[in-house]
């Protein structure tokens, strides 16, 4: 589209939207730093919440439970995952079609659909509730995003230099290795940090397949905000929010920097 | 000695049939998906026609009354919000979203990747903190009524988070993003030289929206509207946190007959309904757009 400066309206419009987006997490910030407990107004500036929430136990061990899933998680997904967006993007094989439809399921249906059938399924095989039948559901919902931003990432793959490494007298493995696995790195990347977010923030699977005695992150802050407003929360929800932009920053400025070379 | 030949002929059978390759590739995938999706929901769909014992567990006799209890008008109700909510979320995304996508398309290209960048990075955040946020402002002595009765606008404290208002605000504010993306690609693909033309033929610039930027934005807006409408109907968190007790859609329903009422034929009929649903209004939109891989990520 042209580059002619919008129109007046339309920028006033789209600073106040960006306002409607930013103002609550701001506030929410702010808020984590005010001395008054039931944090209605402002009173001073402390940091006796976030001393609170490194001492609450609870708070440590979901997450310390919500890493390990995320990982594990994000390590499974990224490597079958990337196998399967290969196989779809280069080869022909029977049930092409079925798996490609498949692989849309997870991304398209209500996520309290999925999480009622893991639910069902797991209860089904006696398979005990907690982290192993989180984890299990989280792969199975992460998969699909890795294929799928790998996949966008071979899409523009120039075949020629694979082909230029094999009359050079590479054979297959050397190939891959040296030639197509560091070419589509930075999608292999993008698809496993898409699958760690994913993770982190999921409440709706989570929920369904923890069992009663598994606790995460997201469940844990569900739990905390469903009754009070608490300046502990406020805290909690600086730093998750502060480590999810720093991560981010970087991997847009490491992105930035590859298209560059 | 058989065992090394053997061997060997099959690693060059991988080596030269490319098929089998293919298939070496994917079938980690294929399997653990059929294992925890597919599998899953064939479950549910038997689940959906049997019956639930009097403690509720599950008694294996086939039984369609599951599909008819849903049009008992309790549940009717139910399905009908839900789906003018989903409707409202849908609307209003496109109010504030249609602009907004509008505007980072026309920024110097540059700028444009920060922009949507922008748009993006709040919702990498975990989703209950951005709810917890608005309760902070929403709620009777919050941010929002704190200001406005300083300011005097007002003499008495709004009500209203635990409204259906406040889960439209919540809703709103959770599928923004599903809306601007979709919408944005479709409005970056559209050549200068249309807009230029259509200019030149005297349209002014009002005209040449309506004739031409408005339609060619169409597939966008319907991906958008999948995007947003059919997770908002199965959405329970939002109403959960947002709107008190009062407010229940389909996603809500569904939570309840597996974890409180206990009736999980009942449950996994509702289930069924939602991804019919589903199915239905994603059918249209690849037969009316195709499906752009670009609109989803």
């Amino acid at each position: 589209m042209s580059e002619k400066k919008p129109a007046l309206w339309l920028r006033i419009f789209s600073f106040l939207a960006y306002a409607y987006i930013y103002l609550p997490i701001l506030i929410l910030i702010i808020f984590s730093f005010n001395t008054q407990k039931i944090n209605v107004r402002w009173e001073g500036f402390t940091l006796h919440w976030y001393e609170v929430l490194f001492r609450d136990s609870n708070v440590l061990l979901a997450t310390r439970n919500t890493l390990m899933i995320a990982f594990v998680s994000t390590l499974v997904a990224t490597l079958i995952g990337t196998m399967a967006a290969l196989a779809l993007q280069r080869y022909r094989f029977p049930g092409y079609t079925v798996t490609e439809s498949v692989l849309y399921i997870p991304v398209i249906i209500p996520e309290v659909v999925m999480g009622i059938s893991l639910l069902v399924f797991f209860s089904l095989i006696k398979f005990t509730l907690g982290l192993t039948t989180i984890t299990l559901s989280h792969i199975a919902f992460n998969i699909p995003f890795v294929t799928l931003v790998v996949r966008a990432r071979l899409h523009g793959f120039d075949k020629s230099i694979e082909e230029a490494s094999m009359d050079l007298g590479a054979n297959e493995m050397t190939t891959f290795w040296r030639i197509t696995l560091p070419t589509i790195m930075p999608g292999v990347l993008s698809g496993a940090l898409l699958a760690f977010t994913l993770s982190l923030d999921d409440y709706v699977i989570t929920y369904f397949t923890a069992g009663p005695g598994a606790t995460t992150l997201p469940l844990r802050v569900f739990s905390m905000v469903r009754f009070a407003v608490t300046p502990e929360v406020n805290a909690l929800s600086t730093l998750w929010v502060m480590t999810i932009f720093v991560v981010l920053l970087i991997s847009q400025i490491v992105q930035r920097r590859q298209v560059q070379h | 000695m058989e065992t090394p030949s053997r061997r060997f002929s099959l690693t060059r059978l991988l080596r030269e049939n490319s098929s089998l390759q293919g298939l070496a590739l994917v079938s980690p995938t294929a399997i653990y998906l059929l294992l925890f999706v597919v599998l899953p929901m064939v479950l549910i769909a038997g689940l959906s026609f049997l019956t639930r014992g009097s403690y509720g567990n599950i008694v294996y006799q086939v039984n369609y009354s599951n599909y008819a209890r849903l049009l008992d008008p309790l549940y009717l109700r139910i399905l009908v919000y839900s789906l003018g909510v989903g409707a409202a979320t849908t609307v209003l995304t496109i109010l504030i979203g249609y602009p907004l996508a509008y505007f980072i398309a026309r920024a110097p290209a540059r700028q444009r990747s920060l922009l949507l960048f922008l748009i993006l990075l709040p919702f990498w955040t975990n989703f209950i903190i951005r709810i917890y946020a608005w309760i902070m402002i929403l709620r009777t002595e919050g941010f929002l009524n704190t200001i406005l009765l300083n300011l005097g606008v007002i003499q008495v404290p709004l009500n209203i988070l635990y409204t259906p208002t406040a889960v439209l605000i919540g809703m709103v504010y959770e599928f923004l993003p599903f809306m601007v993306l979709p919408l944005y690609t479709s409005l970056e693909k559209i050549e200068n030289a249309q807009l230029e033309a259509a200019a030149d033929l005297g349209a002014r610039p009002f005209r040449a929206f309506l004739r031409i930027t408005l339609p060619l934005s169409v597939p966008g807006m319907i991906a958008g509207s999948i995007l947003v409408f059919i997770p908002a109907m199965g959405m329970f968190v939002v109403p959960d946190l947002m709107g008190g007790a009062k407010t229940m859609l389909v996603g809500n329903l569904i939570r309840n007959q597996f974890l409180t009422a206990r009736n999980w034929p009942f449950g996994a009929a509702a289930a069924m309904l939602l991804m019919i649903l589903t199915l239905v209004f994603t059918l249209y939109y690849t037969r009316k757009a195709g499906f752009g891989e670009e609109v989803l990520i």
